[in-house]
């Protein structure tokens, strides 16, 4: 099928099977290789995309599914000149990436729980990331990270 | 090299941003499987779903289209069939006998990946069967049998005279690694005849070996090149050479690349796990709780092949008997071939689960005693002076005692242990608990002598490249190597770049395993670093018509005493055109006076050890089983923390890991298969499971390091099981003796207690 939608904010076309995985079409078709995955059945999140603005498993999503819809993934999550976002940084500078495999998914998980405006407290930010799964920080500095962009947000 | 060799730094104990932190949170480091290499076919592995048996046919179905698919079977391999490794025991491919479910039979390779799995489904195995061997106890084929025996001649009195003789058997599963990046590899055939082979992995050289004996071609044609690594915990210690092999097999028959990225059921069914073990003891206490003797004896079940197990079941057996000391002691270990997928190297390699076992020990012994857990372990854990039971005298960096304080004040230990004990009422009990471990740091033994593992420096117009095998699988290493650099050179981190692990440029450094990296290798960079310094003053200072011995490298550049002459690059750029490449190569030494006898299993089993105190809090359901982890404390014992928060990351990555191993992960086999191959069955922690973990550094130096630091990679892994179990037992009155401590099986114990 022509596949017709918006991908960080850019109108692009693909000609996809489709039932191709959205995960694989932003992988192979448009080269947007920063979500990835780790387990192709919608349990470590590291391959979370925002579809319509709602965060998703971009391996559980049938391409046919993102007709004209708006995709938003880590390739999109950097300013306008190039710079780190705030939550970047605070990944950078607590420690929150590791390996770095998880991370892409974190970022667009994370940054979708502070635009939604909720507090973040320990505990929303863990509940937030729930689904993203990561094997080697424990968490704690993931929760740091967003804790300390969240808050430098509301001042 | 001692500490005192150090100056103060500006780098060193200070946690400057990660050198790869910014391609990793913009998704723009390049991991295996992002990078499209020109031509590439994709390969994929046809497995035996049978424990044990002979193989009668491969049969490739002919009304299927094999035009479009390679092939390869044993037959194909060019040079000898093994994965090389310590016995060369385990066939690329099986040929005639099949040793365990998932054994690779065939590969075969493919442009597109649905005519692959298409293919796959083709292939037909006859396979007759053959009685497996799965319990390890009733296995009569023995990988490595040791045995440590200290002042055994006194044991049969230490048990006369005790006031108490405690015996426990504890238990301990499969686990999984469970990188968020599975095993991935891609082949190049080149035109010389060599290959080139890139990949996630841990240890490029182990690789680089492998395929030299496979396709039996010079070393010099092969070049392993490591791909950011998106975990690997020991899984992709020894496991690469196999998925590497098989893909430079397919390659070499399609004259092509081909990429091999295995699923995750893949992944978790077919690749090394942690070795399954039975510890059993027997322990004389005194009335006062001194320790008197013991006899141990362990058992890990290695699954069908050698792989890494000797130095698996060496490494628990030399960590058997906790940081205590011995006045006596008996300890037997083996690790049996069973016909179940291979066990291997995961972070702790053996001690994770000998620790648990005395760990768990020293809870029963207190309860046998009516003793507080915690002054039972103040009373024999290790000082300053104290003998290990392998005859090794502890001379420094001893801080046993202190982590187990650290842990034990800091957690409230003693007040929450009385306060709980009042508020025994209710669905819900909470407790606390406390372990207290080490963890040698680098290679058992000889190890690191034999190793030879060389690393070291080149000069840049700018600064300086590091130049090492070590690979950065998320802890770190690159950038406190740069560290480690830019600190002896007096130059900023961004003047110094770290080579990519390539086999084929490299120094070979050794394997990125054993808590080694920063203390073995990154010494060694020091050195080098060092040793180019004095070599760039000496040439300033000629240069300058100074003396050399008044010139220092500092702050970006040369000083003759406190006035600056030149500038680092300026002096480095000097050089390289007037003198050419500058490159300084160092091999690791080890302190003097390490001894260690192979045959008798004495003497000094390691050059240093790492400590930590463990405390844990929990609340146990006690109509449902289950058990929440409210709160960590690990004390860890590092030397010296150059990078604090790298460091910090290393204890709160493996408490977790450990708090799975603790409560929630175990492989279910059933008939020597995995069952619960996905990761929705075979469950690890989540941001919700996990707790707020607090992390106290402690660092007592070791005079050998660099800087002091020892290892901290897989010191955090050892210590929460325990602790957990210990939580469990003083919020329950239950001691789990085994792992994971699943809701039923603490259900069973509270049933049966009543």
């Amino acid at each position: 099928m022509k596949l017709s939608f918006e991908v960080n904010g850019q109108a692009r076309s693909v000609d996809v099977p489709p039932l191709k995985r959205l995960l694989d079409v932003l992988r192979e078709d448009l080269g947007l290789t920063g979500a990835k995955e780790g387990c192709g059945e919608g349990e470590c999140g590291a391959c979370s995309v925002l579809l319509d603005g709602e965060l998703v498993n971009s391996c559980l999503v049938p391409a046919c599914q993102t007709a004209a819809a708006r995709v938003v993934t880590i390739e999109a999550h950097e300013a306008k000149d190039g710079q780190a976002s705030a939550l970047q940084r605070a990944f950078i500078e607590c420690g929150a990436a590791q390996c770095g495999i998880c991370t892409p998914g974190m970022i667009v998980a994370a940054q979708c729980f502070l635009d939604s405006g909720q507090p973040p407290t320990e505990r929303a930010v863990r509940e937030a990331l729930a689904g993203n799964l990561c094997r080697c920080t424990g968490y704690q500095k993931i929760i740091d990270a967003v804790q300390r962009a969240g808050t430098a947000n509301q001042t | 090299m001692g500490e005192e060799g150090f100056a103060s730094s500006e780098t060193i104990g200070r946690s400057p941003e990660r050198v790869d932190g910014a391609d990793k949170v913009s998704g723009r480091a390049l991991y295996l499987d992002d990078i499209q290499f020109p031509g590439q076919m994709w390969g994929r592995t046809v497995r035996s779903s049978v424990a044990h048996g002979l193989i009668k046919q491969v049969r490739f179905d002919p009304a299927f289209d094999w035009t479009q698919v390679i092939r390869v079977t044993a037959n194909d391999i060019p040079g000898e069939n093994v994965i090389h490794l310590i016995e060369d025991d385990q066939p690329c491919l099986a040929a005639k006998m099949v040793r365990h479910c998932e054994e690779p039979i065939a590969l075969i390779a493919s442009d597109d990946r649905e005519r692959l799995e298409e293919a796959l489904r083709h292939v037909q195995l006859e396979i007759e069967p053959l009685e497996p061997v799965l319990d390890p106890l009733k296995s009569t084929s023995v990988f490595k049998k040791l045995s440590i025996a200290h002042h055994v001649e006194s044991l049969a009195s230490a048990f006369a005279k005790a006031h108490r003789v405690v015996e426990g058997t504890y238990l301990v599963r499969h686990q999984e690694q469970m990188y968020i990046e599975p095993n991935a590899v891609c082949a190049t055939p080149r035109a010389d005849g060599g290959i080139t082979l890139h990949g996630s992995m841990q240890c490029p050289f182990y690789v680089h070996r492998a395929l030299q004996r496979l396709l039996k071609i010079d070393e010099s044609k092969i070049a392993v090149i490591q791909t950011v690594t998106g975990g690997g915990f020991g899984g992709k210690e020894e496991y690469p050479s196999m998925i590497a092999c098989h893909a430079a097999l397919l390659a070499g028959k399609a004259g092509r690349p081909v990429k091999m990225v295995y699923r995750r059921d893949e992944d978790i069914a077919a690749t090394t796990k942690r070795h399954p073990a039975i510890v059993k003891h027997r322990t004389a206490v005194a009335k006062d709780g001194a320790l008197l003797g013991c006899e141990i004896d362990i058992v890990m079940d290695g699954g069908a092949y050698c792989t890494l197990s000797p130095v698996v079941a060496s490494r628990g057996v030399l960590h058997a008997g906790g940081a205590y000391r011995w006045p006596a002691c008996r300890i037997e270990g083996r690790v049996v071939a069973t016909n179940t997928p291979p066990n291997g190297a995961f972070r702790g390699f053996g001690v994770p689960q000998t620790l648990f076992a005395i760990e768990a020990h020293m809870e029963r012994i207190a309860v046998e005693l009516g003793m507080d857990p915690l002054e039972l372990r103040r009373k024999n854990a290790y000082a300053l002076g104290d003998e290990t039971p392998t005859g090794q005298k502890l001379t420094w960096s001893v801080a046993a005692q202190e982590a187990l304080e650290a842990a034990a004040s800091s957690s409230q230990y003693t007040e929450k242990r009385a306060r709980f004990a009042r508020e025994k009422n209710g669905r819900k009990r909470r407790g606390i608990g406390l372990s207290l471990a080490l963890h040698g740091a680098g290679f058992t033994g000889a190890g690191e002598v034999k190793l030879k593992s060389r690393a070291g420096v080149e000069l840049t117009p700018r600064g300086a490249r590091v130049l090492s095998i070590s690979t950065d699988i998320g802890q770190g290493t690159i950038t406190i190597f740069a560290q480690m650099a830019a600190d002896a050179l007096g130059i900023s981190l961004d003047q110094v770049e770290v080579a990519l692990p390539d086999s084929s440029r490299m120094p070979d450094s050794g394997p990125t395993v054993a808590s080694r990296t920063c203390m073995v290798v990154g010494g060694t960079i020091a050195k080098a670093a060092q040793e180019m310094a004095r070599i760039l003053c000496g040439y300033a200072a000629a240069l300058h018509g100074v003396s050399e011995k008044n010139v220092t490298c500092r702050g970006g550049a040369l000083y003759d005493g406190p006035r600056a002459i030149c500038s680092f690059a300026t002096i480095a750029e000097r050089y390289l055109s007037d003198r050419g490449p500058l490159q300084v190569i160092e091999q690791y030494a080890p302190p003097p006076g390490i001894e260690w006898d192979e045959q008798s299993y004495r003497g000094d089993a390691y050059a240093c050890y790492a400590w930590s105190g463990t405390a844990v809090e929990v609340a146990v359901d006690l109509d449902t089983g289950e058990v929440e982890v409210e709160r960590v404390i690990q004390a860890c014992d590092v030397g010296k923390a150059i990078h604090p928060v790298l460091c910090a990351g290393q204890v709160e990555g493996g408490v977790v890991q450990a708090l799975g191993y603790a409560l929630l992960e175990e492989l279910v086999m059933k008939e020597g298969r995995a069952q619960n191959t996905r990761m929705q069955n075979y469950i690890i922690p989540t941001s919700l499971d996990a707790p707020h973990i607090e992390t106290i550094l402690i660092e007592n130096p070791y005079p050998y390091g660099p800087h002091g630091a020892k290892g901290v990679g897989e010191l955090p892994m050892d210590g929460p099981a325990p602790a957990v179990a210990a939580a469990v037992l003083n919020a329950t009155g239950v001691l789990v003796p085994e792992l994971p401590i699943t809701p039923d099986r603490l259900l069973r114990m509270l049933e049966a207690r009543r």
